[in-house]
């Protein structure tokens, strides 16, 4: 352990973002708009050396050149680390995949991601959010982070699976060994996917006789396009998927939503006077805070935005960046929650659109309105801290906000 | 004046992203896997132009086409 820890890359300060730049940096996790401008200023795609080479392209037509290009770049490897884990079969279908074997894998997830299935799944989660605000309500102040916007994604995709929300604490380990601790230390992703993996295995193994209609049973039931059953690797795959893609995204993007309204009444006061404007704030949020950026591994020699890009290099496919790109959005760098045309790129461009952004819409709409409605008036605690998770998935840890009496 | 609109969402590049249903519920439905197409023959009843313009400009894929008849 000790050995495998020291001969792990260091991450020294960056002192030139547009040759060495490190999405790990304190700075980048703190605020990194500024510096994806300056980025941006200087060419549409740059390189570090750091991660065993890995490029960042800045502007919305850079990011999306490569999203729809499956030739060049692969999606085998959609997070930058360290090291390069040997690539693993059926790793997280479909988001690990590429064509062909992409498209019957992602098929079998949609039908119950669909927006006709999440008006189904609303009422659990309104009740969820009312139970959560009912703990801390009375106190007048909360970490929003670790008492609110944590929790509505881990019981919602908890309540979906049929696995108990209890586990929650479970599932947030995971994922933070997984999404932050593994991009330093290998060692980290191989305990959390054999935890994980040892989890739901016994899961499977009891619906085996005890059939349910959750979505473990749906992927236990699918068959693949030959009529076969799923082989129980690809069953695992797509549920570590679901889990890990599931929960710290939607935490991050309630959470960045509900930073933004504590820091700025004015939309506060606009939206509860005016909640029509609740769906195009939504997109806004998802615009302005997108928080994941994933990754490509680049195949073969091209050109991106007239970059050459060699094989051998990881992609941080920043959507976030593309999201704040001036030459797409006018004032990008703005929050305009009644925007008209916002073509965000938050969920992904191309065969790899976040499988579950009607669920994440449905939970950030929720979580926000019930959080409105009963603390309409809040602000961030000057006492305390924001935290930001650092990586691949941008939103706030620790988000300490007073309320009521003590506001 | 512009005479009548017709749409249509280009199967090949639409990703479900639904937010043309979101935008204009009336003029898009979704298939079982959530990707979207125009409601009949994509005409677009009058009084819809706006909702139908607003769907245009906020697909991610640019996956529909607006047409004046």
């Amino acid at each position: 352990m000790s050995d495998s820890v020291s001969m792990m890359p260091e991450h020294p300060p960056v002192t030139d973002w547009v040759n060495d730049f490190d999405h790990t940096d304190p700075r980048w996790t703190e605020n990194p708009f500024p510096i994806w401008d300056e980025l941006r200023n200087e060419c549409p795609v740059v390189h570090t050396k750091r991660f065993l080479g890995c490029y960042l392209p800045t502007t919305y037509q850079a990011v999306k050149e490569i999203a729809y290009d499956t030739e060049h770049f692969s999606s085998r490897r959609v997070i930058v680390r360290d090291v390069r884990p040997e690539v693993q079969r059926n790793a997280a279908p479909p988001i690990t995949s590429d064509p062909p074997e992409h498209k019957p894998a992602k098929q079998l997830l949609l039908p119950p991601f669909t927006p006709d299935a999440m008006t189904k799944l609303e009422p659990r989660v309104r009740a969820i959010c009312n139970e959560l605000i009912d703990e801390f309500i009375e106190d007048g102040q909360c970490d929003a982070a670790a008492r609110y916007t944590k929790h509505v994604p881990v019981r919602a995709i908890a309540h979906m699976l049929g696995i108990p929300e209890k586990d929650g604490d479970l599932f947030v380990k995971w994922i933070h060994m997984i999404l932050e601790l593994s991009i330093k230390n290998e060692s980290m992703l191989v305990q959390a996917v054999q935890e994980m993996s040892a989890y739901f295995a016994g899961h499977i193994e009891h619906r085996k006789t005890h059939p349910t209609d959750d979505l473990i049973s749906t992927l236990m039931k699918a068959k693949d396009k030959d009529g076969n059953p799923l082989e129980d690797s690809q069953v695992l795959g797509s549920l570590r998927l679901l889990l890990i893609a599931g929960i710290d995204t939607t935490w991050s993007a309630i959470g960045s939503s509900l930073w933004h309204l504590a820091n700025t009444p004015a939309d506060r006061d606009r939206l509860i006077a005016e909640p029509e404007l609740m769906p195009s704030a939504i997109e806004e949020f998802l615009r302005a805070y997108s928080p994941v950026t994933m990754a490509r591994e680049v195949m073969k020699e091209t050109t991106i935005s007239g970059c050459p890009v060699k094989p051998g290099n990881m992609v941080l496919l920043s959507f976030p960046a593309a999201n704040r790109d001036p030459a797409m959005f006018p004032d990008a760098d703005k929050v305009v929650i009644d925007r008209k045309e916002n073509r965000h790129a938050a969920f992904g461009l191309g065969i790899h659109r976040c499988v579950g952004s009607n669920l994440a819409r449905m939970e950030m709409t929720v979580a926000i309105e019930e959080w409105l409605k009963r603390i309409p008036d809040f602000k961030l605690d000057p006492a305390g801290k924001v935290t930001w998770s650092e990586g691949t998935v941008r939103g706030p840890r620790q988000l300490p906000v007073l309320f009521g009496k003590k506001n | 004046m512009s005479g009548k609109l017709k749409i249509r969402v280009d199967q090949d590049k639409c990703q479900g992203h639904a937010r043309c249903k979101s935008l204009a519920p009336e003029l898009f439905e979704l298939d079982e896997f959530g990707n979207a197409h125009e409601v009949g023959d994509g005409s677009v009843p009058a009084g819809m132009e706006d909702k139908a313009w607003l769907a245009q400009t906020n697909c991610p894929e640019i996956a529909i086409e607006v047409q004046e008849e």
